[in-house]
């Protein structure tokens, strides 16, 4: 419990900070805003409390894109890492392409997704999925190609055929850095299901924001900003849980 | 032989009787560099070979030229009759220098990895390897993780998984070389015990002369690189089972400077 008390420390004192800069009037007059633009933390716990069971609706709606775009995010990144690693010729080969496709700005490109996909869940999922696969399937990549070469060996000389010597030596030594790269996918996951529904949605946390953005509820937006994060903090506990249950040996 | 020894010789005929070994002008390359130059080296069935020789000088090449993990740049290397790479692959088990259990493993189940590749259920290859655990006093420790052992029982599990295999040779490259002193002259008396029980041909690469010469039957000093060998000797005590005297006898002091001076004499 100890490591918690810092971290809860330096957010409690950046949380006291605004408060005061807020209720005073003094962060607004900083920022040159009206002070109904810049809600103290109080204010955004109220927005959250008045409006819970809006903000619940929503949340849930992107909970469902993130948890399962993650999952498509997951499928294919792990298809990459292990597709790629036996094959070095495919592996050199597409290596590049996806390193590439997390250049593609996805806020531009979502409307596209819009198009193929439709207006339902189809097109958050691909985007969430696009940003969870990367790190995921370089992770796992990376992952199965650190088998220490002496191990190698020594399997490879105790009868193991190529699947064995993937299945019991590989898998297993990549397993902590997928999960390495699962926790940095989920963390970028709330983000992209926002851009998902900024194309194109009539639920969901990110609508909610781009609503409330243009009608000044800057006190709500704050309050669905702190749920995706929550949600993504959630998330990226099961992982680590997750991890710790499954890797034992480190 | 106890009937229990017995049992586990039945399920891997072979072993038992060993299988010889012969390497005829063996050289090795690796692009420009030689590693092993016209190397010829013999030993027969049940026998062990030390292989001593400075840093560097291409002895784990050998042992991997010899367990089948690489396929030589000239010459020959017979493991009981099979020439090729694959067969001696399947002739030779090979024990890496340092312990390579896998941690996510059971004590017992790396032991039984090489059952389990050959398809042989958990259940069945965990009672077999596990037979070895109480032989070979590791009783009570099949279950603990490879973190939870010293390193001197790890090695004991490396071992115990390279004889599991079942393969007539043995590759051991510096199996002790990671242990401190007097672990190592334990494991040694341990693993001459071991080799007692279930006789194996093993090719036993040391940079410790003293080991070598305790556990091997024949000793081959090799050159710094490439590697030739520059001496042979017989060890005047093979695996004595004290061996403390043994390694203090005259006769064993008298063989260790014969080999200390090839081996100078080699790297110079």
């Amino acid at each position: 419990m100890k490591r918690w008390v810092l971290p809860m420390l330096v957010l409690a004192a950046l949380v006291g900070a605004w408060q005061v800069a807020a209720s005073t009037g003094a962060l607004a007059d900083l920022l040159g805003l009206e002070p109904f633009l810049v809600p103290s933390p109080a204010e955004i716990a109220s927005a959250l409390w008045e409006n819970r069971s809006l903000l619940a609706e929503n949340a849930w709606v992107t909970l469902r894109e993130i948890f399962f775009g993650f999952l498509v995010g997951l499928a294919v990144g792990l298809a990459f890492g292990f597709l790629l690693r036996p094959f070095e010729t495919l592996r050199l080969s597409f290596y590049p392409l996806i390193v590439g496709s997390q250049a593609i700005p996805i806020i531009v490109f979502a409307p596209i997704l819009v198009v193929w996909f439709g207006y339902g869940i189809g097109p958050k999922l691909a985007v969430v999925a696009l940003v969870c696969f990367f790190p995921i399937a370089v992770a796992t990549a990376d992952g199965l190609r650190a088998v220490d070469p002496e191990a190698t060996k020594m399997m490879r000389s105790l009868d193991a055929s190529r699947g064995q010597l993937l299945w019991r030596l590989e898998a297993p030594t990549a397993l902590p850095f997928t999960f390495s790269g699962a926790k940095i996918g989920v963390t970028f996951a709330p983000i992209a299901a926002v851009f998902g529904e900024w194309v194109g949605a009539d639920s969901g946390l990110g609508h909610l924001i781009l609503q409330d953005n243009a009608q000044l509820e800057t006190a709500r937006v704050f309050a669905a900003a702190f749920l995706l994060s929550v949600i993504a903090l959630a998330l990226y506990g099961l992982i680590a849980l997750a991890e710790r249950r499954v890797v034992t040996w480190r | 032989m106890s009937a229990e020894s017995g049992e586990f010789a039945v399920k891997a005929a072979s072993p038992a009787a060993g299988a010889a070994l012969a390497i005829d002008d063996l050289t090795h390359r690796y692009g420009e560099l030689t590693a092993i130059e016209g190397l010829d080296l013999a030993a027969p069935a049940g026998g062990v070979l030390g292989l001593v020789g400075p840093s560097g000088c291409g002895k784990s090449t050998l042992l991997e030229l010899v367990a089948g993990l690489r396929e030589p740049s000239e010459g020959a290397i017979e493991v009981g009759g099979a020439s090729g790479a694959g067969g001696r692959l399947a002739h030779c088990a090979f024990m890496p220098q340092r312990d390579m259990l896998l941690p996510w493993l059971s004590a017992v189940d790396n032991a039984a990895l090489a059952l389990r590749n050959r398809g042989a259920r958990r259940g069945a290859a965990r009672a077999e390897a596990g037979r070895l655990f109480e032989r070979f006093g590791l009783a009570g420790f099949e279950r603990a993780r490879p973190a939870e052992l010293s390193g001197g029982m790890r090695q004991r599990v490396a071992f115990l998984r390279t004889l599991v295999a079942g393969k007539p040779l043995l590759a051991l490259d510096e199996p002790f070389a990671s242990l401190d002193a007097i672990t190592r002259a334990e494991m040694q008396a341990w693993l001459a015990a071991a080799l007692t029980t279930d006789p194996r041909t093993v090719v036993l690469v040391s940079h410790d002369v003293e080991e070598a010469l305790y556990l091997a039957d024949r000793v081959a000093v090799l050159s710094a690189r490439p590697a030739r060998v520059v001496a042979e000797l017989s060890a005047p005590a093979p695996r004595a089972p004290d061996r403390d005297a043994a390694v203090t006898d005259p006769a064993f002091v008298a063989a260790r400077e014969r080999a200390m001076v090839a081996l100078h004499g080699g790297s110079r």
